[in-house]
């Protein structure tokens, strides 16, 4: 435990501790109290709502970190990355769909998309999906596996730039179609919605709803701790050499295939972690989540808060997302429109992100 | 022309990469040569690079290898570091090791060493990180996640730095050197890894006189320890350090000597120091 527990304290400087700390008790006791223990009046009072999009920021936040390894970090852009997200959300979904038990429309051991296709049971890749630790073990393994198995080939055939991004982008493209039969068995277009509970406790309470976010909370702070250990360690160093010199990596003795699918694998089951804790917070996944435009977005997330940085991804995801639950309320026409100015801008003016203007304002500063 | 095609960094053809074990260092030289090139061919798109070219590097000489543009030199270069497969011929490192058999990964940690005609180092990390990523380690993934400096290899590092003049620049940015600086670095690169054979693709190119005539130097220490073998233009240079010239042009041998015996060959004069 030694090693170890010193290794993890060198991750960060004291005031990354402290600012670390500070988000923890924050999220973990400050949140907690004051949407469950004060009073709906209070000045201090934090509506459902609002845990509910942090819980929701949060599980963006850790695709950003994700996407942030391979992209930031080793220079393979990914435009698929929604799909192992939504992976693992249908992953968990499954689990919930099942949780209904025979409280749905149609009163039947079965979930209503299958009563309304006909069928009499579940198909065999519905097996043992009630289990909550065998659904947890799809949400890692689904994504993982696939992001093996594409990336082994890709990497292995050396598909690199912006070839790899037009073949991630059409892989996503192409599960959304998959997704969308019906004869899938995921409930077609209409994906899954309308669930009751989870473990046991029903799912829409402000306590269940506050667990949710605390949970969400604890992955994003352990994916950070996670990222900034292989970052800091000499294989980050290895595959920032692979983005920025891979011949020299090659010649050097490395053999960069192991190394990409090691961290693309990694990304992806972030990816279907996060997936599986944002299903139950929002109620729904269907197959949108696979649609290229979301994958596209959250490289605009890494690009905005700073490639490269960790810490960046997180902010970047967080300002990305905030800015659009304002904006689509107040305008919903022009989200669209604004999230391609602001990938303008930032590829223009902002090459290193919001956290490259923090960086170099605080050093004019010192 | 050729080669400046080639000797891009990122063109690589396909094939499966599988490498990155730690081979056993069993190079055999007990009948003196290390490197044997025999018969090697390679054309693109019908253009002979090379044809049916031979070659033999012995254990621990300096071999300076020169010839005009697109005789070949860096495909030379590119098919004994597996970047290249010939058409035909082998390609032996040692009396056991076929190269034309392994990755570019695995010749690499068997011992052959390469610099690029355009330095390449890695601009984002600092110096002393980047001679921390050349040493010669276990190179797999697992490794890497878990590897720590110990003070044995931080020496190694220090000595390094010294003997390419970058001491004082061990923590800045390897994008920050001078472009002379960066081929030094390359070159420190190279002998972290421990090569027994070190391909150096014009070593001297974008040097001042000062730094060209230390490359010289360097060169002529490391002959003996490693197999050092040298393509380059700068005529000074080579005439400066070699003891053996071999002359390439139109992908195969032209002639072989010392630098006076090949400055007055007749053949030599006509196709590449007359003109």
């Amino acid at each position: 435990m030694g090693p170890l527990a010193s290794g993890i304290g060198k991750l960060y400087g004291v005031r990354g501790w402290v600012a670390l700390g500070a988000c923890a008790v924050i999220l973990f006791l400050l949140f907690p109290l004051a949407n469950l223990a004060l009073p709906k009046g209070s000045l201090f009072y934090i509506s459902d709502y609002t845990i509910a999009l942090t819980g929701k920021i949060m599980c963006y936040a850790i695709v950003a970190v994700a996407m942030d390894l391979i992209w930031g970090y080793t220079g393979i852009l990914s435009l698929g990355h929604g799909l192992f997200f939504a992976l693992g959300g249908y992953a968990m979904g499954m689990y919930l769909m099942r949780m209904i038990g025979r409280e749905g429309q149609y009163q039947s051991d079965l979930p209503d998309f299958m009563v309304f296709l006909n069928w009499k049971a579940y198909p065999w890749y519905w097996s043992f999906t009630d289990h909550f630790w065998y659904a947890a073990l799809l949400v890692v393994l689904v994504p993982g596996l696939l992001a093996f198995v594409f990336g082994f080939f890709a990497f292995r055939s050396r598909i690199k730039g912006v070839y790899f991004s037009i073949i991630t982008q059409a892989l996503t493209f192409a599960f959304m179609l998959l997704f969308f039969r019906n004869d899938t068995g995921f409930g077609g277009n209409n994906g899954f919605t309308d669930f009751k509970r989870i473990l046991g406790f029903p799912i829409a309470t402000s306590e269940t709803r506050m667990a949710l976010m605390v949970a969400t909370g604890a992955a994003l702070i352990l994916t950070l701790l996670f990222a900034r250990a292989i970052v800091a360690s000499k294989l980050g160093r290895v595959l920032t050499a692979i983005r920025d010199a891979e011949s020299r990596v090659m010649f050097s003795g490395y053999n960069p295939v192991h190394y990409k699918l090691f961290i693309w694998t990694a990304s992806a089951v972030i990816c279907g972690i996060a997936g599986a804790l944002y299903v139950p917070q929002v109620g729904i996944i269907n197959p949108s989540e696979m649609s290229p435009a979301n994958s596209i977005e959250i490289a605009i997330w890494v690009a905005v808060g700073g490639r490269g940085s960790l810490v960046g991804a997180i902010l970047g995801a967080g300002l990305v997302n905030g800015a659009k639950s304002l904006l689509t309320v107040a305008f919903p026409e022009y989200w669209l429109f604004f999230l391609g100015l602001l990938f303008i801008l930032v590829t223009l003016f902002l090459p290193q992100g919001v956290i490259g203007l923090l960086k170099s304002s605080r050093e004019k500063r010192a | 022309m050729n080669a400046a095609v080639i000797s891009d960094p990122d063109s690589f053809g396909g094939g499966a990469a599988a490498g990155g074990r730690v081979l056993s260092p069993g190079v055999d030289v007990s009948h003196k040569a290390i490197l044997y090139l025999e018969d090697i061919s390679v054309s693109f798109d019908g253009f002979k690079a090379l044809n049916k070219l031979s070659l033999d590097i012995d254990d621990g000489e300096l071999r300076c290898i020169i010839g005009p543009n697109g005789a070949g030199k860096t495909t030379m270069m590119d098919v004994i570091t597996g970047k290249t497969r010939p058409d035909s011929g082998s390609v032996f490192f040692g009396q056991t090791i076929d190269l034309t058999k392994l990755t570019e990964a695995e010749i690499a940690h068997a011992g052959i060493g390469r610099k690029f005609q355009k330095p390449t180092v890695f601009e984002q990390h600092s110096v002393f990180e980047n001679l921390e990523l050349a040493m010669k380690t276990d190179k797999r993934v697992r490794a890497s996640l878990t590897a720590r400096l110990d003070s044995a290899q931080r020496d190694r590092i220090a000595d390094t730095l010294a003997l390419i003049h970058l001491a004082g620049e061990a923590d800045r940015h390897a994008g920050l050197l001078s472009h002379g600086q960066k081929q030094w670095l390359e070159i420190g690169m190279l002998l972290m890894q421990e090569p027994l054979v070190l391909l150096l693709d014009e070593p001297v190119a974008g040097m001042t006189d000062e730094e060209t005539e230390r490359t010289g130097e360097l060169c002529k220490t490391l002959a003996g320890q490693h197999s050092v073998v040298v393509v380059e233009h700068d005529m000074d240079f080579v005439a400066g350090i070699a003891h053996k010239v071999t002359v390439l042009h139109e992908g195969s041998v032209l002639a072989e000597g010392s630098m006076e015996q090949v400055q007055n060959d007749a053949r030599v004069i006509e196709v590449y120091l007359g003109r």
